[in-house]
Order: C-alpha cells, then sequence, then structure tokens
C-alpha cells in the first residue's frame, strides 16, 4: 500500500541478524549434565564459593572455577515477583511467579518458574524443588526444567544463606 | 545444536524493529521522497546537502531551508560489488557509490546498478530510480542507473 | 598534564573461531598474564576500562558478563566504552589526569566469528541515510581507496607492497593469525570483494582479547624499571555524515599532529590501525612516515580482533619501544567508516 501522502515523523530501521553462538566451555560443561538431568556447578578454587549456572569464573577473586561441584535440584526461594504483563512470544498466560532459586549448596541463585501453588501463598524462603519434563524432551537447556514447586520441608531464613568468606 | 560433546553451538537471530523520531528536516526529507521528489538543506553561505543535513558540520549552523535537487547527480566514488551478499538489497552485481545529485554540494550513498564496472567511473552521469511502493525511507530511491 | 606511562600489555593469540571460548575465558588468560607478568593483583588497580561491542557476538551486555573475568570484590571502579579498547585507555587516561585513580587496567575483547560482520558494522552508520542501504565494511572503505587511487594520492603498487610486507612482518608477532606469505601473483588472481579492494586487502575475521595497565609516575616505577610515557594522545572525529567528507584527506589527523606538535618529534617506529591496505600508503604520508618501520606487527592485515586491535597498535608499539633501541614510537586507532575517528598516541622510552 502506498503512503506517499501521510507524512510520517518516524522512520522505520528494521535489524536482522543472524548469528551462530557458541556457548563457552563452562557453559558447556554445565549444559552437558544439564541434558543428563544433573546440575553441576563450578566452585571457586580460592574462596569455594559455588557458581549455578557456572559462567566459567568467580568475579569474587578474578579465577577460572574449574571444580566441578554435583547439586541437588531442591532449594529455595531467595525473592520473586509476580509477572501481570503479557510479554510477546512468551505462552505463559500472567500472572504468573518468577524467582529467584537458591539451590542447596549453591551461593548464587538463578531465575526460574514457580508453579503448583496458589500464588499468594508464595513466600521468600519457601522450600521447592524442579520439575523436570520428561526424560525424552531434554536437551542442552535449562528449560529441561518446567517450573520449581513448593515440597513439604520448613521454610529457610534466607539471610542465613549470605556467602561467608572463608 | 552440538556437534560435538566439546562445543555447544546454536543458531540464533536477533532482530528488532526499531522506530526512530525523523525530526523537523529529515521528516520534510522523506516525506518529499514519498513524492519522487529529493531535497536538500541550503545554509546561509550557500551550501547543499543531500540527504538533507540539520546543521552544517563545518560552522554548526542549523538548517532549515530546503530545496530541491537531482534527481540526476554525478558519481564522486564507488566500490563495485559483483557478487552480492545475502544482507545486500540488490542481487545482481551493484555498487555502492557516493553521488552528488544536480544542485548539491554533497554526496548521498546509495546504490548504482544495470550496468557492468568497466561503465562506472568517477564522473559518470547517473539519475534515480523509484520503488514501486513509497515508504519515505530512503529506500524509496530503489538505486541510481547511467544517464543515456 | 601529569605523566602517565604503559607498564604492560598482553595480547591473546588471535584465532579465527576462539569456539568454545566465552568473553570471560577470552579475556581471564591475558588479564592473568599482566598481573603475573607485574606480580600484582586487580587490588592495586584504581580504575578498569573495557571495550567491546555487544553486537559481535549478539549477547545482549556480553560487557557485563565480561568483567566476571575480573576480580570484582570488593566492588571496584569500572567503565566501558562500546568502541575500540584504544578509547577505554584514553578514559583511562583522563581518570588519571583527573586525580581519580593513579593505576588502570584496560581490556578489549572481540568475538567477530559468530555473527556477520558485514551486516553488523553496517549499523554503526547514520540509521536514516546510510544503515538501510546496508553497506559492508569493505564496500565503504573500497570508497575512499577509489577516492585515494584516482587522485594518485596512493597507487596498486602501493597496496600491493603492504599486504605483502605485513605478511612477512607476521613473523615478529607470535600472535598473528595470519603468517603465509603470498607474492604478487597470488595478490593479482586474488577476488575482488568490493572493488578496487579484494580478499587479501580486507583484515581477517578474528577472535581474540587483550590488556594493558597504565600508571602515574608515582606508581609506574613500582610496577616496572622500564616504563614507556604516553607524552601526547588526541583523539578527533570527523561528521558522521560520509557524503559530506573529502575522503582524500584527513582533517582530524592534522589537527592532531598539530594537537601533539609533530613538527618537533623524530618518530622511530610507529603501529597504525589500517585495517584495509590502502589505509597504511595514505597514513604513512599524512602522518610523515616514509622513513620508519610502521607495523612491523604486521598490522590488522594480519589479524584483526574488533574493539582491540586499536588497543593492539599502542600495545605493539610499547613492545617495539621496550624491546628495541627506539626512543618515540607513533600508535594510531580508528573507529567508524573511511577513517572517521582516528587517535593518535605518542609513546616515549627514556634511555
Amino acid at each position: 500500500m502506498s503512503s506517499e501522502d501521510t507524512p510520517k515523523d518516524y522512520s522505520e530501521s528494521p535489524i536482522n541478524l543472524e548469528y551462530f553462538y557458541t556457548a563457552g566451555s563452562a557453559t558447556t560443561r554445565f549444559l552437558n549434565q544439564v541434558k543428563e538431568g544433573n546440575i553441576v556447578g563450578q566452585a571457586c578454587p580460592k574462596c569455594k564459593a559455588v557458581y549455578v549456572p557456572p559462567r566459567g569464573s568467580c568475579p569474587r577473586c578474578g579465577v577460572a572455577t574449574d571444580i566441578e561441584v554435583p547439586l541437588t535440584d531442591k532449594g529455595c526461594i531467595e525473592s520473586f515477583t509476580v509477572v501481570h504483563i503479557p510479554i510477546p512470544g512468551n505462552p505463559i498466560v500472567p500472572p504468573y511467579v518468577c524467582a529467584m532459586i537458591r539451590l542447596d549448596g549453591s551461593n548464587i541463585s538463578f531465575l526460574h518458574l514457580i508453579q503448583e501453588v496458589e500464588i499468594e501463598e508464595i513466600r521468600i524462603g519457601m522450600r521447592i524443588q524442579a520439575v523436570w519434563k520428561p526424560k525424552e524432551e531434554w536437551t542442552h537447556s535449562l528449560e529441561n526444567i518446567k517450573w520449581f514447586a513448593p515440597i513439604d520441608e520448613p521454610d529457610v531464613d534466607v539471610a542465613t544463606l549470605r556467602f561467608q568468606e572463608s | 545444536m552440538s556437534d560435538s560433546k566439546d562445543l555447544l553451538r546454536a543458531p540464533f537471530e536477533l532482530a528488532y524493529n526499531y522506530k526512530r523520531s525523523s525530526g523537523p528536516v529529515m521528516s520534510k526529507f522523506f516525506e518529499a521522497l514519498g513524492h519522487q521528489k529529493i531535497l536538500g538543506t541550503k545554509s546561509s553561505a550557500g551550501k547543499v546537502f543531500s540527504p538533507a543535513a540539520e546543521f552544517d558540520p563545518e560552522t554548526n549552523e542549523p538548517l532549515k531551508e530546503m530545496i530541491e535537487v537531482g534527481p540526476g547527480g554525478v558519481v564522486e566514488s564507488f566500490s563495485w560489488i559483483e557478487d552480492p551478499k545475502h544482507h545486500h538489497l540488490i542481487k545482481e552485481p551493484f555498487a555502492f557509490a557516493l553521488i552528488k545529485l544536480d544542485g548539491a554540494d554533497t554526496s548521498m550513498l546509495h546504490m548504482v546498478t544495470q550496468c557492468n564496472e568497466a561503465d562506472l567511473r568517477i564522473g559518470s552521469r547517473v539519475k534515480a530510480n523509484w520503488s514501486e511502493i513509497q515508504e519515505q525511507r530512503i529506500t524509496d530511491i530503489k538505486f541510481f542507473t547511467l544517464e543515456q | 598534564m601529569k605523566k602517565v606511562a604503559i607498564v604492560g600489555y598482553a595480547q591473546h593469540p588471535i584465532l579465527k573461531n576462539a569456539g568454545a571460548l566465552n568473553e570471560v575465558e577470552l579475556i581471564m588468560p591475558v588479564v592473568h598474564q599482566l598481573f603475573n607478568d607485574l606480580g600484582i593483583s586487580q587490588k592495586d588497580i584504581d580504575f578498569t576500562c573495557s571495550g567491546s561491542c555487544d553486537y559481535l557476538q549478539g549477547a545482549a551486555f556480553a560487557f557485563v558478563e565480561g568483567l566476571s573475568a575480573i576480580q570484582t570484590h570488593p566492588p571496584i571502579k569500572e567503565s566501558h566504552v562500546e568502541m575500540d579498547a584504544a578509547w577505554a585507555m584514553y578514559e583511562s587516561m583522563l581518570k588519571i589526569q583527573m586525580g581519580d585513580a593513579e593505576t588502570a587496567l584496560i581490556y578489549g575483547f572481540g568475538k567477530s566469528s559468530p555473527g556477520d560482520l558485514d551486516a553488523i558494522i553496517s549499523l554503526q552508520m547514520d540509521p536514516y541515510y546510510i544503515s538501510p542501504l546496508w553497506p559492508d565494511r569493505v564496500s565503504l572503505a573500497a570508497l575512499q581507496a577509489r577516492v585515494l587511487l584516482d587522485q594518485n594520492i596512493i597507487t596498486p603498487e602501493q597496496m600491493l607492497a603492504t599486504v605483502i610486507e605485513a605478511r612477512a612482518n607476521s613473523k615478529n608477532n607470535k600472535n598473528a593469525l595470519i603468517t603465509d606469505l603470498i607474492d604478487e601473483s597470488n595478490y593479482l588472481n586474488n577476488a575482488m570483494v568490493s572493488s578496487p579492494l579484494n580478499q587479501l586487502d580486507c583484515p581477517p575475521i578474528s577472535d581474540g582479547s587483550s590488556a594493558m595497565i597504565i600508571a602515574s609516575e608515582e606508581k609506574a616505577y613500582e610496577f616496572t624499571d622500564h616504563p614507556i610515557w604516553i607524552e601526547g594522545i588526541d583523539h578527533r572525529i570527523e561528521s558522521s555524515n560520509l557524503g559530506s567528507r573529502n575522503l582524500a584527506t584527513s582533517k582530524t589527523l592534522q589537527a592532531s599532529m598539530n594537537q601533539l606538535n609533530f613538527k618537533n618529534i623524530k618518530f622511530d617506529v610507529a603501529e597504525l590501525h589500517t585495517q584495509f591496505s590502502h589505509e597504511l600508503p595514505f597514513l604513512k604520508s599524512l602522518l610523515n612516515l616514509q622513513d620508519i618501520p610502521v607495523n612491523l606487527s604486521g598490522g590488522p592485515l594480519v589479524g584483526n580482533v574488533m574493539m582491540c586491535a586499536g588497543l593492539d597498535a599502542i600495545g605493539k608499539t610499547y613492545e617495539a619501544l621496550k624491546e628495541n633501541q627506539f626512543t618515540h614510537g607513533l600508535a594510531h586507532a580508528t573507529s567508524g567508516p573511511c577513517l572517521q575517528h582516528n587517535m593518535l598516541v605518542h609513546l616515549e622510552a627514556q634511555k
């Protein structure tokens, strides 16, 4: 359709770039384990902090995290937010809960979904566990975990989770 | 996704549909392109910038007066592409060229095609060809071709 | 101006495809090498500044991830430029001049292999008039090459000689990506990418990283007995309106040469951030460097890590002064199409 008669006060400049992304060796090690249903963090050889998912370095000490630390898929909610805004392309219908998940034995948290519970009941310190997709759907992705769901264990005081320098 | 156990790779695409405010000067330039007219801005010293500049980079003078230039012009420089890549807009051999439009003192970057590399030289006369659909973008000029 | 010196520089081997290495894994080895060479740690650094471009690898905020390569606890003073790390060095220099820091760590990293560099560099251009046409980096450079050839400012023979010499000089650079020699017939039979530039006139797609440490006079001697002094630094930009520039000369370089008092300096060696073969003879003539060794490292034609190659020109000049009997060195860094931004750095070794 011709639009020559309607002046525009903007110009469209669409960008479309194609990449072939490589994960990096630390992330590759991590995702290869995730494909098998295992969560393996990486520890700093100096301060012993455990990172999951690992980026390959300890920003506290500036050294590579070359110690592999198998972890469970259980942990607690360190913080959370209720998302009310639909995000284009996201199949999940709002409202839903995104939480910072702190796995047992890890010193950082990561974002994932909380389901199988009324939103009003979700609270900081709540114990949760991963709910995995069927094994045949597993790939190199944290999406192998559908979401985290509450388990029947006493809440944790998240203040006690703060990293203690040794 | 993985071509070896040691190296995870994945293709992905990054796309944004940015809309940029054109501002008063460029809006007029783009609106005129929609009417198949090319404008330039004229400084108080009489220097004409096309595509329309909002200010003179030498004197910092804001430029408001607009005059029509082209649609013919002269090639100031060009780079010839025999095998266009996927992101190029023209799929035949073509040139990126700096074209000084008739009546302008600065050049416009655009494309020249429908000729051979040997036909094109600095100083060649070219004229604008228009796109079938006018969108008030710089691509409303489809490309330039040699003047016969 | 406060006296500031370069006290160390390290470069990752330049790779065609860094493959599995992410930004952290590229940066960490060079930073550690520098720290080990000088026997220092991040705690000795007052200010850290990096240069990179997230679009290169398509990872938004990759520069923030990159910070994980260095020790950021306790919290550090840090900054980033979405440019070549030569400009991170410039910012660090200013930080020291202002008295906010005595020492600075500068690093750059670039991973061009995952994306399409030609398309990405189009996005650096004016988004209204130029980017929508998707001009690739080679075609833009070729516009200037043709102007220089047409006006006999440079010759095709000089371009050929530049390519042959760059490869011959790669033997001086243990990190060079391209090391095979070529002769005239290889060059003349090479396919044009964007005429008048053929494949050999263009730099290789490269992945890598580099790091540098600079320090004020008081601190420099704590780190090394042989600091190389930054005697002058100047940076200028031409208009982003490509069609209004005179591509046959460089007003910015002329202004910087005056600012740095070139008339009174006899340079012994220079490293120029000349990515395409026509740029080297052009800048040699503009900067009056015809009689001295230029790009002994081979320069960007044998390895061109985007967002690092400018810092590398400074680093290679530093190395040349440190390892040879040279006194005055000139380094050049550039950004934007057709040498739009130019930075000149005058380095001096005290003998």
